[in-house]
């Protein structure tokens, strides 16, 4: 045991407190974005019109096709190809991030409104309600809670995902602890941390998604 | 006030309706019964729309359902619908789901729609309910918030699905009280159901379908004393019977 040295983590922090904070911009924009654009592209699969639901199934079929690390380096490397100017390596990885989740997230929010029985539609639309009011009154709150451990589920994938940065040369948590177990020759303290700290809020999250679960059912 | 003109209705290859005429008069009580399956249940969501023809017209108080440019939410505001599964809104209290279409689509104040929901909720007995959840409340407890809610619209005509199939026995009778009343009141209703008590009691008049066609289409006590087709005869034995 006296080979250890846990010091290395309170020596480092500042940078690995960066890489967190990378970890976490990620999480929340590819969040709040896929879900923004996953909801529109969920409500253009319901679409009635071919021309409308046909181009969102094709785009979610190919992104829930290609890995992510292939998305990244897409907009890293092609994007500026085609505009003729660099787009920067964290403008890239976010967009990048927010497209291939708005996949995921579009088919965790149609399953969310599949579940609601369709008689609820019809009772709704039979007191007079246009489509639209119908989906945001009735269908959406229902649905809702049958997508929210799915929705948190997701985030707990996106945080884990989020290592996968590295490739544009960008540094998240995973990074920075790397960075620093090969500059100090610390690797089993690095890693250790890294695992700790991914466990804790993973598990903390699965937990979250147990308990409002369990407060659903009562 | 409710006119169906030669109704064909195919889901795929099955063909559901097959050239369906009938009319409902101002103030008349239409029953319409039939055998599981013969199309009853299609025919009267077609006429509020929530299931498009493929062929004949339909008319509601003058106004076409079928024609493209109706504003199909305002004409169905004025038509009430009750379902066989009651189908309230689970995440609203009783009051919230019989206010929500009166703010939403009647665009009455809150206030005022909480009132006049009061009142539809204490007409059909249910005053002490008003903040219960659906999943708190006995299934006829529920189809009569269910009557409330299409009530508060104040329809022109109300249509009902079947209103007491999933009901346990017990709590038939609740709802076939308050559905009397609303009779008696000279609402205009067509109502597809196998209560053949309250069709003898409230009924105008018959429709017998079965196979996607109106077979009879009659007065209530020439259909009960001598019905025309033999279908309709062994439909009434059998469910007569017991």
């Amino acid at each position: 045991m006296n080979d250890f040295d846990w010091g290395v983590i309170a020596r480092s922090w500042p940078f690995l407190a960066e890489g967190m904070a990378l970890s976490a911009l990620l999480v929340v924009v590819s969040t709040a974005g896929g879900i923004l654009l996953g909801l529109g592209l969920a409500l253009m699969r319901r679409s009635d019109h071919a021309f409308i639901a046909g181009p969102a199934t094709v785009y979610v079929t190919v992104m829930r096709s290609v890995p992510l690390i292939l998305v990244l380096f897409w907009f890293y490397f092609l994007v500026p190809l085609v505009i003729g100017r660099p787009v920067g390596a964290l403008a890239s990885a976010l967009v990048a991030f927010v497209l291939f989740e708005a996949a995921f997230y579009c088919e965790i929010i149609r399953a969310g409104i599949n579940s609601v029985r369709a008689g609820q539609t019809e009772a709704a639309l039979a007191t007079g309600m246009r489509r639209s009011q119908v989906m945001r009154l009735i269908i959406m709150p229902q649905g809702l809670r049958a997508m929210t451990p799915l929705l948190f589920n997701q985030v707990i994938i996106v945080f884990q995902d989020t290592s996968l940065v590295y490739v544009v040369a960008l540094r998240d948590f995973m990074t920075t602890a790397s960075v620093v177990a090969s500059r100090d020759g610390r690797p089993t303290e690095m890693y250790t941390l890294v695992a700790v700290v991914y466990l804790a809020i993973c598990f903390s999250l699965s937990k979250a998604i147990e308990l409002y679960g369990k407060g659903r059912a009562r | 006030m409710i006119v169906l003109n030669d109704i064909h209705k195919s889901y795929g290859r099955t063909q559901v309706l097959r050239g369906c005429t009938a009319a409902v008069k101002l103030g008349e009580v239409v029953v319409v019964c039939g055998p599981s399956g013969s199309g009853k249940s299609t025919l009267i969501k077609c006429v509020n729309g929530l299931v498009p023809i493929d062929r004949g017209s339909i008319t509601v108080d003058g106004v076409s359902v079928t024609d493209k440019h109706t504003d199909l939410p305002a004409l169905r505001a004025q038509i009430g619908m009750v379902f066989q599964n009651f189908e309230l809104y689970p995440h609203m209290t009783a009051l919230q789901n019989v206010s929500l279409a009166q703010i939403h689509v009647l665009k009455r104040s809150r206030a005022e729609a909480d009132a006049r929901s009061e009142q539809l909720l204490a007409r059909v007995g249910l005053s002490s309910k008003l903040s219960s959840r659906p999943d708190q409340l006995s299934g006829g407890q529920q189809q009569r918030v269910s009557i409330a809610r299409a009530l508060s619209m104040d329809p022109k005509a109300m249509l009902f699905d079947e209103p007491t199939s999933a009901l346990d026995p017990e709590m038939v009778n609740e709802v076939l009280e308050v559905m009397q009343a609303l009779a008696l009141d000279g609402m205009t209703m067509m109502v597809v159901t196998h209560e053949m008590g309250f069709a003898q009691r409230v009924a105008e008049r018959v429709l017998f379908m079965d196979g996607g066609e109106i077979l009879e289409d009659s007065p209530k006590s020439q259909f009960f004393a001598n019905p025309s087709t033999e279908r309709a005869r062994q439909f009434l034995t059998k469910v007569l019977s017991h």
